[in-house]
């Protein structure tokens, strides 16, 4: 049996949160009723002050940080940043982590039963927006006696919700951290979307979307997809530095097989991946990403769409990142700026591109930290809150 | 708190909106925003620096001075300040046009490359000074555009801003009466309080 590290939060277990109120979604159609699976670290105080939200990203969910069971190789997918002593500090913090409605690791999505005709929901699932996460997310808090959040934090998607969450609802984020993020996708962006989203949907297995009907799965597709997302994570460098021209075997084969590593490391990724996700859900995803723009609303004024925001914001963008780069955070930064609002910008320098926000780096823990550190001590906040709900964790 | 920041402070106005330009740790912003009801920001790129603004609540921007002020709207703020920057800059004509736009008032300082040890420095032993305002050596210094108390006067002169209010900080009590008469002479840190109106 593996031991944890001292760092960790040890063992947690998901939990499941029921709601049967009406939730209207920006399509136009009603989800009756849903769930929403997350977990929770840390103690909520007496004063329930310090709660903090985890938003995820594309393919991300509600297992943030800790281990499920003691043979788990590898900890939640944000254990770098929570948990006791690190940036975000569970000896000060409750942290919520769910994972997002369309999502397929347990909330209502795609690979649920659609409750009105007892059969999969699959393509069927209406597309959620990031409003409408923020929607449910706040439903959520409601269920945890949460009135208001001291930061809501994500990174990349993530980090789109953290901010939709200041416009949504400014009285309940104390704090906001939109982390590798931007406030609309490029054209770029949106082309890159849509070639993973052409790779599932041409899939024959695909079925449009009732490969669930046809007992398979479209796994050659959204293989695909991964690995030219995958490639949108990694700067050039960091696949230089990785695998370089480094070849598999000694000689060239002349050939199609696998004969570069960085071949054999995409397929790996996208073989993985593919047996793990729901195509459905990854479709909803990518739309939900290319959806947001808050600034639309406003003829594209985003100073303007910002007027709601109330909280200071941390702004975090990574120097190598090429999905959504520096210029992206800048500007929303400056749309800050020019809102009036609290803002405070680091542009990180890593190697690791888009994925830099998901790894420890001395820089950004630093500046990450120190932005919580704040928070904690705005909040009188002290190092161990008061017991009041015991964590989850077990 | 270093004496030209506490000039500085008592020189910006109540609930100003304040610009910072080279902010450092934040420690003027921070004192500001806690004794005068400042608002503002900071521009700095120094992550030491941007690590302790953001610890300390101070809103800072990693951004470097050289690429101008272009995010900030004409009379953004009330009082744009730089300390020890100026020399740093690739053109500082350049900023304080920058600076005067973003606000109507500026407040600069900058080491006086005329303070007499400096003098004694390169005219009597013939070396480039090295003191605790200019403490690099000529090798790596990040001061390419050192100027003078009265240098600086003549460029406020020629772009016709009003001095609102000029200062010199020194290290030492010796020669305050000095420095008053003779501030080219005698001033380690030249602080100017400078506006375009007339």
């Amino acid at each position: 049996m593996p031991e944890q590290p001292s760092d960790s939060v040890g063992l947690v277990r998901p939990q499941s949160a029921h709601f049967d109120d009406p939730l209207p979604l920006a399509c136009g159609k009603t989800l009756s009723a849903y769930d929403l699976v997350y977990e929770t670290y840390g103690t909520l105080n007496a004063e329930r002050s310090n709660a903090v939200l985890i938003c995820h990203a594309l393919s991300g969910h509600h297992h943030a940080a800790g281990y499920h069971d003691d043979s788990d190789r590898k900890p939640g997918w944000w254990d770098a940043h929570i948990g006791p002593g690190k940036s975000i500090d569970t000896d000060r913090f409750f942290v919520v982590s769910l994972n997002n409605l369309g999502g397929c690791h347990g909330s209502t999505g795609p690979s649920s039963i659609n409750p009105e005709t007892g059969r999969l929901w699959g393509p069927d699932f209406p597309m959620v927006t990031v409003i409408d996460w923020v929607n449910s997310q706040a439903r959520l808090a409601d269920q945890l006696g949460i009135e208001r959040f001291a930061a809501v934090i994500g990174g990349s998607l993530g980090g789109m919700q953290a901010l939709q969450w200041t416009l949504s609802y400014p009285q309940r984020v104390a704090n906001a951290a939109v982390i590798a993020a931007t406030p609309k996708l490029s054209a770029q962006n949106i082309a890159f979307n849509e070639v993973a989203r052409q790779a599932i949907r041409s899939d024959t297995e695909f079925h449009d979307g009732y490969y669930a009907d046809h007992d398979t799965l479209p796994r050659q597709g959204l293989k695909l997809a991964r690995m030219v997302g995958h490639i949108t994570y990694l700067s050039e460098d960091a696949m230089g530095t990785k695998f370089g021209r480094d070849l598999r075997t000694d000689d060239l084969n002349f050939g199609f097989g696998v004969e570069f590593q960085v071949e054999s490391y995409l397929r790996y990724q996208g073989d993985t991946f593919s047996n793990s996700f729901d195509a459905n859900t990854y479709l909803l995803m990518t739309k939900a990403l290319d959806y947001f723009d808050p600034a639309a609303e406003h003829q594209g004024d985003l100073p303007a769409a910002l007027a709601p925001a109330q909280c200071p914001f941390l702004v975090v963008s990574f120097t190598t990142d090429w999905r959504f780069p520096p210029l992206r955070s800048r500007e929303l930064v400056n749309a800050l700026i020019r809102a009036g609002k609290s803002v405070s910008y680091a542009n990180i320098e890593s190697s690791h591109g888009h994925d830099a926000f998901l790894m420890p780096e001395p820089r950004y823990q630093a500046v990450f930290a120190g932005f919580m550190n704040r928070v904690a001590e705005d909040l009188e906040l002290s190092a161990r809150p008061t017991e009041e709900t015991t964590a989850h964790a077990l | 708190m270093r004496s030209d920041l506490t000039l500085i402070h008592q020189w910006v106005p109540q609930g100003a909106r304040v610009l910072d330009l080279g902010c450092g740790d934040g420690t003027l912003l921070h004192s500001l925003a806690r004794d005068k009801g400042v608002k503002g920001y900071g521009l700095e790129i120094d992550p030491d620096g941007i690590t302790a603004c953001i610890r300390k609540g101070v809103n800072v921007i990693e951004q470097n001075l050289d690429d101008g002020l272009a995010n900030f709207e004409d009379e953004a703020c009330d009082v744009v300040i730089m300390t020890q920057a100026l020399q740093a800059l690739r053109r500082p004509d350049r900023m304080l046009d920058e600076m005067l736009r973003v606000a109507r008032e500026c407040i600069i300082t900058f080491p006086n490359f005329a303070y007499w040890r400096h003098r004694v420095h390169l005219g009597v032993r013939g070396y480039m000074p090295v003191s605790k305002s200019l403490p690099h050596a000529w090798y790596d210094t990040p001061n390419i555009h050192l100027s003078t108390f009265n240098d600086f006067e003549a460029l406020c002169r020629d772009k016709g801003l009003t001095i609102i209010d000029r200062a010199v900080g020194i290290k030492d009590h010796e020669g305050r009466l000095m420095s008053r008469l003779w501030p080219n002479l005698f001033g380690e840190i030249a602080i100017f309080r400078i506006t375009r109106d007339n």
